[in-house]
């Protein structure tokens, strides 16, 4: 099953190599990571999107909990939350296309941000399967380039990861 | 005032308490070396290769309470050290481990000598550091200790760029730490603990199984207290051996891969199991849904909370300290009023008895040939049972653990973890160090003892007198035995041709060898060895051991702790299915 972790880690050089070598080390997989500074400048916050069964999440919580610079750490699944991903597309917008892509980024709620004779490049934020349903819905022959972020996480309502 | 960043560090090391430090000399720590000469609280002590330097300091702290410390030089010293570290890594011992680092500007220039110290070894270290700033490294030195000794104990590496031993700040060593995000567990939830207690008193077939935690976490005497108060039968594994006394009726044994017969199936066969510092090590359960075949409670107790449920689901887990969590626990048995049901116990005692009678560790004496078990037997006898014994890793190390009863902790030292070869004469030298009275013996293989040799260099230098017995089978054994049992008796690469003369090699190093080949001979040689006459010499005995002899009782990977292959005088028994044994009655 999917599992988006949040983890707070002191925001100290080689902490996140030790997250991602443990992932590697102990064959667990990370499917998407995204990590930065957060209000507090000695904190960064990263949020990993990982797969397995029970057993092997709570394997992957307690072996991050024991990284020393690893100060908390959620499994976002547990509680109801909320998910972002951003995603920048590059498509080929010529003739017809151009119309026809235009209304694709506007039913997805995407924004064009660069407009060339040939091309539009659209930024789009949702669920990781509102990304991948926008790539669905295009032509694959007119993606020229995609660049995605990685999903982050938050809690919903009052609930808050801090220390 | 301020001072250099090396005489920093040796002013931390000092507030340390520390006594000795293992250690080797290059280039990046020479500006530490001198800080050293310069000072004469601690002991430096020159291995002749790096491992060596490692596996001493942890060998150090494994028999005693002490944090190990081994200092290295960049580069290949660094590497040279890394086997060392992960070794302690596996066993969960405290050591702190200094390398040397190129300075600060050349970093990742693969300057002469760089090497990647904290990226190399992350993934077998508890924590590392590389120090950037003079003005962080005491800080960061106090943290080491910390973190080592703490919680799960563990090695830490401090990189330490030569540069920085040469800059200078003001000498502040800190009076405590504290890491908002490490906070090791201590005292286990109460909650559970009572769980716990009920369970036990309820069990039919109780089980106590100690592991490496009991002894890291010195928890021997509450481990003992338990066991005796419940009246129930235990078992420790290869790290866990003296954690309850190895000659104590209630003691079944090893269990595992090499465990006895009876510490085997009553682990299957038990109705509530309790881990103590264990872990479920592939190399004691073999297959967790084997294991788990039979329905057993099982009560789950570890500092480390990532050891419980990791291979076998705890029914009851109780994270915290052992000796704090077996104090409580305890205390509550006591308070409870509750007696354990002494006649089901009964009846669990006489299968246990059962089981023991058919004597699993009985072998084959020989007039003409040494039985390996018989010199570690021998050793037994003549050090009266208080040796510190060391080893290295093969057969041998399976017959010290299945011969030679340790009745304390921190009294039996060997790579159970990562298994290295190389591992028992420099561990056999910082025990001697850590405990210049006892008596220290090292068990090694022709094969081991060749690893890490050069030691006997060092052991000359620093007067340790330790015992070496080479259970010399002219086989890399372990490796035959497995030839023998799964590849059809090829003996690929197994044979150890070109053996050198053992006993020249020790005379060329300025100690005593003996050799061996007659088995009338072990006893009266053991007891020249360990006599008053070369109390202050070290001693190699080469025992020229039969070829062919296999430890035994074995579990084959993927097989059940009931499926053992067993010696053959019980060759028959192993037919009997366990569930018509009348002696067990209906209890199953
Ligand atoms: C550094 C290292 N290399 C290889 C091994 C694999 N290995 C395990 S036991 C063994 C044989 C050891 O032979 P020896 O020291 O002669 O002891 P014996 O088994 O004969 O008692 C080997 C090669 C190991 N454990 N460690």
């Amino acid at each position: 099953m999917r599992h988006i972790l949040s983890i707070l880690l002191e925001n100290e050089a080689g902490a996140l190599s030790r997250v991602v070598g443990l992932f590697s080390a102990r064959a667990y997989n990370i499917d998407s990571l995204t990590v930065s500074t957060t209000e507090d400048p000695t904190l960064s916050r990263m949020t990993i999107v990982t797969h397995g069964s029970d057993e092997v999440i709570e394997q992957i919580t307690k072996q991050l909990n024991k990284l020393i610079e690893v100060v908390k750490v959620i499994d976002l699944n547990e509680s109801e939350h909320i998910e972002r991903e951003m995603m920048l597309i590059k498509v080929r917008a010529l003739g017809k296309d151009r119309e026809e892509m235009k209304r694709m980024a506007d039913i997805f709620r995407g924004r064009i941000i660069d407009v060339t004779e040939k091309t539009y490049t659209i930024e789009l934020t949702g669920t990781s399967e509102k990304l991948g349903a926008f790539i669905e819905a295009v032509d694959r022959a007119v993606i020229l380039e995609t660049v995605r972020t990685g999903a982050s996480g938050i809690g919903r309502g009052e609930r808050v990861l801090k220390i | 005032m301020q001072i250099s960043g090396a005489e920093i560090l040796v002013r931390c090391l000092q507030e340390e308490g520390v006594e000795f430090v293992f250690g080797y000399p290059g280039g990046a720590v020479l500006e530490i070396y001198d800080a050293i000469f310069r000072q004469d609280k601690f002991k430096h002590v020159l291995v002749r290769h790096e491992q060596a330097a490692v596996h001493a300091a942890d060998a150090f702290s494994r028999s005693s309470d002490k944090v190990g410390v081994a200092l290295v030089t960049s580069g290949p010293g660094a590497t040279n050290a890394v086997t060392g570290i992960a070794t302690a890594y596996l066993d969960s011992i405290p050591l702190v481990v200094i390398s040397g680092q190129v300075a600060t500007p050349a970093i990742g220039l693969d300057a002469f000598q760089e090497v990647d110290m904290v990226g190399i070894t992350r993934p077998c270290v508890k924590h590392n550091f590389l120090v950037k700033d003079v003005n962080d490294l005491a800080a960061t030195i106090k943290k080491a200790f910390y973190i080592a000794q703490s919680g799960r104990p563990g090695p830490v590496v401090v990189d330490i760029p030569k540069d920085v031993t040469q800059h200078r700040a003001e000498f502040h060593y800190p009076d405590s730490v504290h890491i908002r995000s490490y906070v090791p567990a201590t005292r286990g939830h109460s909650g559970q603990i009572k769980k716990a207690v009920n369970l036990l008193l309820e069990a039919k077939r109780p089980f106590i199984y100690v592991g490496g935690g009991a002894v890291q976490g010195r928890a021997e005497a509450e481990v003992t207290e338990l066991v005796r108060m419940l009246g129930v039968p235990c078992t420790n594994t290869l790290m866990g051996l003296g954690a309850y006394p190895g000659s104590d009726s209630q003691f079944l044994g090893m269990p595992g891969m090499h465990g006895t017969y009876e510490a085997n199936m009553a682990m299957q066969h038990c109705d509530v199991l309790v881990a103590v510092g264990a872990r479920f090590d592939d190399r004691v359960i073999s297959v967790p849904s084997h294991f788990l075949s039979r329905p057993k409670k099982i009560i789950h107790i570890d500092v480390d909370p990532s050891s419980i449920s990791k291979r076998v689901k705890a029914d009851i887990p109780i994270v915290g300290d052992v000796k704090l969590v077996l104090r409580d626990m305890l205390e509550q048995l006591k308070q409870s009023g509750g007696k354990p049901d002494a006649a089901a116990l009964a009846q669990w005692w006489k299968q246990v008895e059962a089981w023991r009678g058919h004597n699993c560790l009985l072998y084959t004496p020989s007039d003409e040939l040494i039985k390996p078990q018989a010199v570690v037997q021998t050793l037994y006898e003549v050090t009266g049972g208080q040796a510190i014994v060391t080893s290295d890793v093969g057969q041998h190390q399976m017959w010290a653990a299945q011969y030679y009863k340790f009745d304390r902790p921190k009294q039996w030292l060997n790579s159970g973890g990562l298994g290295t070869m190389g591992f028992g004469l420099p561990a056999a030298i910082g025990a001697q160090l850590a405990n210049p009275n006892a008596q220290v013996a090292c068990i090694t293989g022709e094969g081991s003892i060749q690893m890490n040799i050069q030691e006997l260099s060092t052991a000359k230098q620093y007067h340790t007198p330790v015992k070496v017995l080479a259970l010399n089978n002219r086989y890399l054994g372990m490796v035959r035995q497995w030839q023998e049992f799964f590849y059809g008796t090829r003996y690929s690469e197994s044979y150890m041709d070109a053996l050198p003369d053992f006993v020249k090699i020790a005379e060329a190093y300025g100690h005593i060898g003996f050799k061996v080949e007659n088995p009338s001979d072990v006893e009266p040689v053991l007891r020249e060895a360990f006599s008053d006459k070369l109390k202050e010499r070290l001693v190699f005995i080469d025992f020229r051991t039969d070829q062919s002899e296999n430890v035994f009782p074995m579990i084959q990977n993927g097989k059940g702790l009931d499926e053992m292959d067993l010696p053959p005088h019980m060759r028959d028994i192993q037919q009997v299915p366990f569930e018509n044994n009348r002696d067990y009655g209906n209890m199953c």
